[in-house]
């Protein structure tokens, strides 16, 4: 907590230092530090047995070579390599509409749209598993119904392709946040200049408004890539076990087990996920994104014809249906009594919320506290990251970027122990509680562990902002600190707020670092209590109602954000 | 925008002060009657005894951390440097025993009479008395009465029912290495039929398996969801959800273990006195017909209490079908603890697609044979299924300490030594498995050409 406000501090003092290299070299290097505290030393306690020799605690590379010697870890690697590459192209093609029509017509609805699509980014834990699988699952309403009529059921939920599934389903809006937030950063006379060249249509979209906003692109379609590479939800809730973010937290949490293996996959997943995060950045290299005009409202917007708004709605709306499905289910779950064996519940009652109505209280203002902290934390590090490694010639920049990406392939639980490790020890000052039982240690896990999002979110949204506006900011006299405040983060905004919105919505439902951490009812965040319901058969009804109060919040929260930067947009717009 | 982020600065900077003032505050609060657990049951359990212990006691404010059992193990290792909870309440026998071996937890006999000291053939308190019986539970077989209906399958009453091919891709099961009751539930089955037909017995059950499930709680899940119509369960997951409502039942097979669910007190408990008082509450017979209600469903330990168990509760100090429960071996158990894990991990849990297809093609030709008898493919069948029976490793083996110590991993001393990698032996083992399933696989294909 404290290193991170002093970094804040100093982002924001800036004109002590301006003008010179060595402001944001200060900056810099104290992020750097606050990466090492929460991030690198935890991890490092933790993994550093894969670089043990297990009998005798000499190092050694041993274990490695057990990991490449094993059929069963090589096998694994293929199939998260195989399900992350054809996640990417199934959320691709189910963001790249949404994003289009919303951005580039002028469309009624289109923030609520824009909602709707981050909702399924928040699965409530545990709770969100069971109503997938009441809905979809070989014996859910879906395929018993199609049993029924038909008599044939469809194994949406089976083996490689049920992961691939679910995880575009529920990881698409990484991409539709970052490339909607891109598509209206392109320059308006980009497009018109291209229009009076003659180019329209798919032609124009292939040539000019895609390439333009590959930034955007990049950024969702590597964030979904690395997500799904090191994602265990979803496949452990599948049962599928042969990919390797499972078989490390298989391995790691095993009852009294310290066998290195689980680590060692650790080790590799950071490293593969770092190796695949350069490989899209050379995708970006030696291009130019920027464009100058901003802050006009982006792209060009016209007026569908009837028949175009017809069959626009029916594509997204066919879109939505398919996505939010599984929140339906939950939210049927959450009123049903008994729903077992059945297209439907059997009866539904409303006492599930009643039961939850006393404790939910805590819950829910622990999670938009932590959460909402969490996105803050992440959107600063990430603006003034982002604005280090694109505007500063500091030396290793590039490997504070990838270090604080990293944290995208630490899984929870390895990161959870590794905080108990570091802090616990420790004490909170004038106090005897151990700063590891201390609930800001929740937020600032929680802001490590969503740091990427709002990272990739702010490096995009700065690779288009073109460097000239800044040098004619600063040539007519302002400061580099005016220049950021007043031209470079108003111009990223859409960006940041993508960053805080998705970093907020998925803080909000973590459970695997929580879980390790929380050391009080009374500091619990709404997974938890999530959690807690679930573990008894009484506990599904309650634990569905807690779920879709988190999906409620974060619901309202995105659609809020949202409307604060339409209104500022338009603000700017009329000024 | 930048207005927002001037808001957000305000908003740091109150929460700097809310920090600092919470610090204090809470500081302030640990020196009053606070009780922490951590436990692995459920809130349906939790919060009825604790809203009774606090109107028995009102000075003690019970703070129920609630955590699965491998994390709170994890947990309370983690923390022992600084403790601060006082007590770790679960079910496996196993996990306290893992936290004895570390001298985490702390004796304590409790005061209380009329409690046996067996149930079954198992001691109800640790021998060592470093952690306390509170209640009983058996493990056995639970099914969705709908699902079973609609796909007309019988209900099953033994394990060896489940080996049967009409339950193919109809039975769930946790892994043993995700939850300590499964384990036992492995070790039953094991220490039964005995080693190699112990797991032989296993794998055709599951070779029957819809899913391994990555937690233990996920089983009744998937029952009560319709996802799989059967499930090996702990009596109280299939008796609750019973209880919830779902169109669910249990049964006891003849060969199951009862064991006791414990708690005990941490070492350096910052408040062992409350926490002696907690166990004296749980063994007192209001405590023990708490375990009575409809969402908690546990057998208590104390006999006299089942007078007021309402109808078809199962008794295990007088009914029949529980008396007969083998006599467990917790030695044997604990010595071989993670190697039963693992094993079961490499053969069943990782490579279950491979058993499910070489099973499949099994009962396929067993239907065909069956029509149609033919002795050189019944030959062709029987050397398929004992190679999916075949082991990697002996009983001897396996409970050869040495091997078993690969499995642990927990050096005492540097100077400890241990040769080979679990790593290296799980792929070996690993290259074993599979290529049999595929032998067995194509054996039963070759046979079913041959009718």
């Amino acid at each position: 907590m404290t290193s991170n406000s002093t970094t804040r501090k100093s982002f924001l003092r800036l004109p002590d230092f301006s003008a010179t290299q060595w402001g944001p070299g200060t900056v810099a290097t104290l992020i750097a530090i606050f990466l090492l505290v929460v991030l690198i030393l935890p991890v490092a306690k933790v993994i550093f047995v894969a670089f043990q020799e297990p009998s005798t605690g000499a190092f050694t590379i041993n274990n490695f070579i057990d990991f490449f010697n094993a059929s069963l870890f090589r096998e694994s690697f293929i199939n998260s390599f195989y399900v992350s590459a054809m996640s990417v192209v199934f959320a691709t093609l189910i963001a790249l509409p949404l994003a289009y029509f919303t951005t580039r017509f002028n469309f009624a609805g289109a923030t609520l749209i824009q909602t709707f699509g981050i909702i399924p980014l928040i699965m409530p834990p545990f709770v969100g598993a069971v109503a997938m699988q009441l809905f979809f699952g070989e014996n859910g309403s879906v395929n018993l119904l199609m049993d029924e009529w038909f008599g044939f059921t469809i194994p949406f939920m089976e083996g490689l392709n049920g992961v691939i599934l679910v995880q575009s389903v529920h990881f698409f809006p990484f991409i539709l946040i970052n490339l909607s937030a891109s598509l209206q950063n392109i320059d308006r006379s980009m497009e018109e200049s291209a229009l009076n060249l003659g180019s329209s249509g798919m032609r124009l979209f292939r040539r000019i408004v895609f390439p333009l906003s590959m930034p955007g692109y990049v950024a969702g379609a590597s964030l979904v890539f690395l997500k799904v590479f090191d994602d265990l939800g979803t496949p452990l809730l599948l049962n599928v076990n042969n990919m390797l973010a499972p078989q490390a937290y298989l391995r790691i949490s095993s009852v009294g087990i310290s066998d290195p293996i689980g680590y060692v996959i650790s080790v590799i997943l950071v490293a593969f996920s770092l190796f695949s995060l350069w490989v899209s950045f050379l995708a970006l290299k030696n291009k130019d994104y920027a464009t100058t005009q901003k802050g006009g409202g982006g792209l060009l917007k016209r007026d569908l014809k009837k028949w175009e708004k017809v069959s626009c709605y029916s594509v997204i709306l066919l879109i939505l249906c398919f996505v939010m499905a599984p929140h339906a289910a939950l939210f049927l779950l959450s009123i049903a009594t008994v729903w077992s064996f059945s297209p439907l519940p059997d009866a539904y009652t409303l006492s599930h919320y009643t039961e939850v109505f006393d404790t939910a209280g805590d819950f829910i203002s622990n999670t938009l506290l932590y959460a909402g902290l969490a996105g803050l934390i992440d959107v600063l590090l990430g603006t003034a990251i982002a604005y280090i490694v694109w505007r500063t010639g500091i030396w290793g920049r590039k490997a504070l970027d990838f270090l604080a990406m990293g944290a995208v392939a630490i899984p929870g639980v390895v990161l959870g122990i590794g905080y108990l490790r570091m802090f616990y020890h420790m004490e909170v000052p004038f106090s005897d509680i151990p700063l590891a039982s201390f609930w800001g240690i929740i937020v600032i896990a929680l802001a490590v562990r969503r740091l990427p999002y709002a990272l990739r979110a702010c490096m995009a949204a700065l690779a288009q902002v073109a460097v000239s506006l800044e040098e004619a900011a600063e040539s007519l006299g302002a400061t580099k600190t005016r220049t950021i405040r007043k031209i470079v983060i108003p111009l990223m905004s859409g960006g940041i707020l993508a960053g805080f919105v998705t970093s907020f919505a998925t803080a909000a439902v973590e459970l695997s670092a929580t879980i390790m951490l929380v050391s009080s009812e009374a500091d619990a965040p709404l997974a938890y209590g999530i959690y807690v319901f679930m573990q008894s058969a009484a506990g599904r009804g309650p634990g569905a109602a807690l779920g879709i109060i988190a999906v409620l919040i974060v619901g309202v929260g995105t659609y809020l954000s949202h409307r604060v930067i339409e209104r500022s947009k338009r603000h700017r717009g009329e000024s | 925008m930048i207005k927002l982020i001037n808001n957000s600065r305000k908003l740091i900077a109150r929460v700097a002060l809310a920090t600092a003032v919470c610090g204090i505050s809470t500081g302030a609060l640990a020196a009053s009657g606070k009780l922490v657990i951590v436990t692995s049951f459920p809130s349906d359990l939790t919060k009825v005894f604790k809203a009774e212990f606090e109107k028995q006691n009102p000075d003690v404010k019970l703070e129920i951390l609630k955590k699965k059992t491998t994390a709170g193990i994890k947990y309370i290792q983690e923390t022992s440097k600084n403790n601060k909870t006082d007590m770790f309440w679960a079910s496996a026998p196993d996990a306290f025993e893992v936290l004895k071996d570390d001298g985490l937890l702390q004796k304590y006999s409790t005061k209380v009479t009329g409690i046996p000291p067996k149930i079954g053939s198992f001691p109800i308190h640790d021998p060592d008395g470093y952690y306390t019986g509170f209640a009983a539970a058996g493990y056995g077989i639970m099914w969705n009465q709908r699902y079973l209906k609609a796909k007309k399958l019988p209900a099953p009453a033994e394990w060896s029912d489940l080996e049967k091919p009409v339950y193919f891709n109809h039975v769930g099961m946790s892994a043993p290495s995700r939850s300590g009751t499964t384990h036992l539930t492995v070790e039953t089955i094991l220490q039964n039929n005995g080693w190699d037909k112990g797991w032989a017995s296993m794998k055709r059950m599951a070779g029957n398996f819809k899913s391994v499930t990555e937690r233990s709680f996920g089983v009744p899940d998937g029952v009560n969801s319709g996802n799989f119509g059967i499930g090996i369960v702990i009596d109280f997951f299939g008796l609750s959800s019973k209880g919830a409502g779902f169109p669910v039942d249990f049964v006891y097979p003849s060969a199951t273990a009862l064991v006791p669910a414990n708690i005990g007190v941490v070492s350096k408990a910052p408040n062992s006195e409350a926490a002696q008082e907690f166990i004296e509450f749980l063994l007192s017979v209001k405590g023990q017909t708490l375990l009575l209600n409809p969402k908690i469903r546990r057998l208590p330990v104390n006999p006299a209490i089942y007078s007021q168990a309402p109808k078809g509760f199962p008794n295990p100090f007088t009914d029949k079908e529980l008396q007969g429960t083998l006599k467990f071996d917790l030695k044997l158990s604990k010595n071989r603890y993670n190697l039963v894990n693992s094993l079961f991990d490499v053969m069943i849990t990782y490579r279950k697609d491979d058993l499910t297809d070489a099973t499949r093609a099994i009962h396929t030709l067993e239907r065909k044979l069956a029509k149609k008898p033919n002795p050189k493919a019944g030959k062709l069948l029987d050397e398929a299924k004992a190679l999916i029976a075949r082991l990697p490793i002996t009983e001897a083996e396996a409970n050869n300490p040495e091997l078993a110590s690969v499995f642990t991993k927990k050096r005492k001393k540097a100077t400890d030594k241990v040769t080979g990698r679990q790593a290296e032996i799980e792929a070996k083992w690993d290259t074993f498995v599979v290529n049999n399933y595929s032998k067995a696989r194509k054996l039963a294909a070759k046979a079913q050409d041959m009718l």
